[in-house]
Order: structure tokens, then sequence, then C-alpha cells
């Protein structure tokens, strides 16, 4: 399953890239692969903007705008001007088992 | 430092907790207490696993854990699990640190490695941890059954592991909980259909409420079925990756079916009702799909925020044209128009 084309904000700069393998380590959708001792991208719109290739890639090569995916918090983000969050809280009785 | 006894066994009254957990039947939280946990007979050697204290995980990692022997370093993420929790930031580098250090890990164990669930990288910077604590963070595989073959494969992940799945019964087991915030605004729907089916030139009359607007509330119940039910299941089989079309093809083949039903049809025999009818319940539904892109496993915020900046004004769009179509049925209903 994918989402829609084109949309990700995900940005790598091979460049940076030390080839430490973590970007393909943690990424859950196979984004990343080694190619020649490099990490490089096989597909961006399987991209999720979960942020953890960003956060664990050391080098800086990778740069992600990540956020909760929840439509309702973005529309309670968008209207409070809030950063939204998602409905996983356990006070919040609609996700005590999310 | 305080030590806890745990097993991979899971009791009956366990079971049925799970169950009433996944719908949404249990109220309080359900968690588990931070700290370390030994599991059968570990000892300086056996590798460490990292968890969420959301029991529901807990559980679930241990069951998968039959025969071996290990620690259990569980966090406080205030009873949510590893994804959302990683997302948020309470599975997350700051407490692994200090779960580590008020544990004692490094007298526990003689080795400095640890093992954290894949979906906690969100939350988990490797390269953090192993400066301030010296321990060398490995991301396990997604799912918890694989832990086994992963640990025997000398810590190595196939692609397949590490590759989060979502499959029918993943979506099965969250449709209750993209059913309940809807039901809760059901009898608000329903108080404005009897209302605007009752008010009649002679005041509002119960018995025109109840026979005119009976045909509503079941397309209502219709299109939140469709919206977060059938969409959520079905969801690869229904075309467009987008979720408000999906939802929007689902509650259109809803309405058309529903309205095949008796009680249903004599309330589309007038071109204005049916107009918004097939204008209103498919927006619904696509609205109420929408949401299910914050339980899924492959949907980003920007899409999101795509589907948003275009089906915002376009449902706001269709309640309101189905406002006005209704009003020109009841003015002609009432004989003004
Ligand atoms: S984590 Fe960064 S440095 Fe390491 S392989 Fe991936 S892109 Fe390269
Ligand atoms: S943001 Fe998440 S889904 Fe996207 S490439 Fe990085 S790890 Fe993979």
């Amino acid at each position: 399953m994918k989402y829609l084309a084109d949309v990700t904000t995900l940005e790598y700069d091979i460049g940076k890239c030390t080839g430490c393998r973590r970007c393909v380590e943690v990424c859950p959708h196979g984004v990343f692969a080694m190619e020649d001792k490099r990490a490089a991208i096989t597909d961006r719109d399987k991209c999720m903007e979960c942020g953890a290739c960003a956060l664990n890639c050391e080098s800086g090569a990778i740069a992600v705008d990540s956020g909760v995916g929840c439509a309702a918090a973005i529309i309670t983000g968008m209207l409070t001007g809030s950063e939204p969050t998602c409905g996983c809280d356990s006070n919040d009785d609609s996700g005590s088992c999310c | 430092m305080q030590l806890m006894k745990t097993s991979a066994e899971i009791s009956r009254s366990e079971r049925w907790e799970h169950f009433k957990c996944r719908t949404g039947a249990f109220r309080d939280k359900y968690l588990v207490a931070p700290g370390l946990y030994a599991l059968g007979e570990p000892d300086e050697n056996a590798d460490v696993l990292i968890s969420a204290n959301y029991k529901l995980s807990f559980d679930a990692l241990r069951q998968e854990l039959k025969g071996l022997s290990l620690w259990i370093l569980v966090l406080d993420t205030k009873g949510i699990n590893v994804w959302c929790a990683a997302g948020k930031g309470t599975f997350g580098t700051d407490e692994l640190v200090r779960r580590i250090g008020e544990a004692g890990l490094d007298e526990v164990v003689r080795h400095r490695r640890l093992m954290v669930p894949q979906l906690g990288a969100v939350g988990v910077n490797a390269a953090e941890v192993r400066r301030r604590t010296g321990f060398k963070v490995s991301f396990g595989p997604v799912r918890a059954s694989d832990i086994p073959s992963y640990m025997r494969a000398g810590y190595k992940k196939t692609s397949e592991m590490s590759t989060i799945r979502f499959k029918m019964m993943d979506r099965l087991v969250l449709t209750p909980m993209e059913m309940n915030p809807v039901l809760k605004k059901y009898p608000w729907f329903a108080a404005g259909i009897l209302l605007l089916f009752g008010l009649q030139r002679e005041g509002i009359l119960f018995s025109s409420a109840w026979d005119e607007g009976l045909p509503f509330l079941l397309l209502g119940l219709a299109a939140m079925v469709a919206g977060a039910f059938i969409t959520p299941v079905l969801l690869p089989f229904i075309p467009f990756r987008s979720f408000s079309i999906k939802g929007l093809i689902t509650g259109f083949v809803m309405v058309f079916l529903a309205s095949l039903v008796p009680v249903i049809t004599r309330s589309q025999d007038d071109a204005l009702l049916r107009a918004a009818t097939f204008l209103f319940f498919p927006a619904v539904s696509s609205y109420i799909a929408l949401q299910f892109t914050g339980s899924t496993t492959y949907t980003g915020m920007s899409g999101v925020k795509k589907e948003l900046r275009i089906g915002v004004p376009l449902y706001i769009g269709a309640a309101a044209v189905s406002l006005l179509l209704l009003v020109a049925f009841k003015l002609g209903d009432w004989g003004i128009l």
C-alpha cells in the first residue's frame, strides 16, 4: 500500500552519507537500501515521514518534516495554529489502547 | 534497584482484558510498572530488550519469548504503545537513558547491547544513547514474533522483518477505535434530523419526525459503517490512494445499496432529497475515512495535509448544499415554494 505520490518532505544528501546503514535498519518501509557502500533511496513515495531515519543519521544526511498523520489532530492544529498532536494520549479515552 | 519477574505465559484473565482493551470497553489505563524485568533465568550475558509500559504491547512481547531468558527494560510511556509513544517522544532517548541508570543496568549485565523495537527508532537516537550510557542500540524487528529468529540470525534483520505490514487483521482490530468517536456524535446528528423532519407548519410533530426522519437516521448509520469500518477493512481493494476518495466511493456505494431497502427507498421519491442524500452521506463517509489516516502505518503528515486542504472546503460545501436542498424540500412540502 502506498499513500499519495510526491508529497513527502524527505530529503537526502548522499554527499554526507558515511554508509553506516542506520537508515536501512530503522525505516519501516524500506525507503533506503545500501548501494556501493552508501544509502540510496528506493521509493520516496513509501515514506510516511516518521522521522526515524533523520533522527538516527549521525552525519545529518537526511532531513524530513515529521509529524503525526491524524486528520483530526491536523485540523485542530490548523485551527489553533499549534503543533498537531495525536489522540494517542492515555488521558483522552479515545486512544487509551491506540 | 527493584527487579521484577515476568514470564512468557498469558493468563485467561489477561486475555479477557486484552479483548476489552481492544474494543474500548476498558476504561482504565492498561499499563505495567516501568523498570527492569527478568524473564526466565537471565544472567549477566543475557540480552536486554526495551519495551513500552502499555500492557498490550508488553504482553505481546513476552508471549513471543517462550523458552528464552532475557532482561526486559520497560520504559514509562504512560501506557502508550511503542509506535505512538516514540512519535510523542515518551519512548525516547531521555527516558531510555534514565531507566538504564535507574535499573543499574551496567551492573546487571556485562555486555553493552540493547535491543530496541524498530518502531521505537522514531524517538530513540541510538548514537546519543551510546554517548550517554555506553550501551549500543540495535533496532530489532518490527514484530515481536520475529525476535527469536532475529536473535538466532546473529541480530540480523531480513527486509521482511524490518518492514511494517498492515494486513486486514491489523486493520480490523483498529476499527472499534474508529467507530467509537463517530458513535458518540451520532445522537447529535439524530437529534438534528428528527428536528428537521418533525418541523411542520402545525408545529413539531413526532410522527412525521419519525416517519420521514427514519430513512436518514439509517443512512447516517450506513455512512458511518462505510467510513469507519468498510473503508479501513477493504482499504487496499478500494481504488485510489487518497483516503477521502476511498471513503467517498464506499459511502456512495453504501448509500446506493441502502436505497434499495424499502424503508429507505421511500425517502428517494423526492429528487431534492435524493440529491441531498447522495451528496451528504458519501461526504460523511469520506470525512470519517480520512480520520483513519491517524491509525494506519503508511500515511504521512504531508499527504494528510494535502487531503485536508482540498477536502475540508468540499465537505463544508457538501453539507451546506445538502442543507439548502433540505430547506427547499421543506418549503415545497409546506406549499410555500
Ligand atoms: S544513516 Fe545517514 S550516514 Fe548512515 S547510511 Fe543512512 S544516510 Fe548514510
Ligand atoms: S521518515 Fe520514516 S518512513 Fe520516511 S524514509 Fe525515514 S524512516 Fe523511512
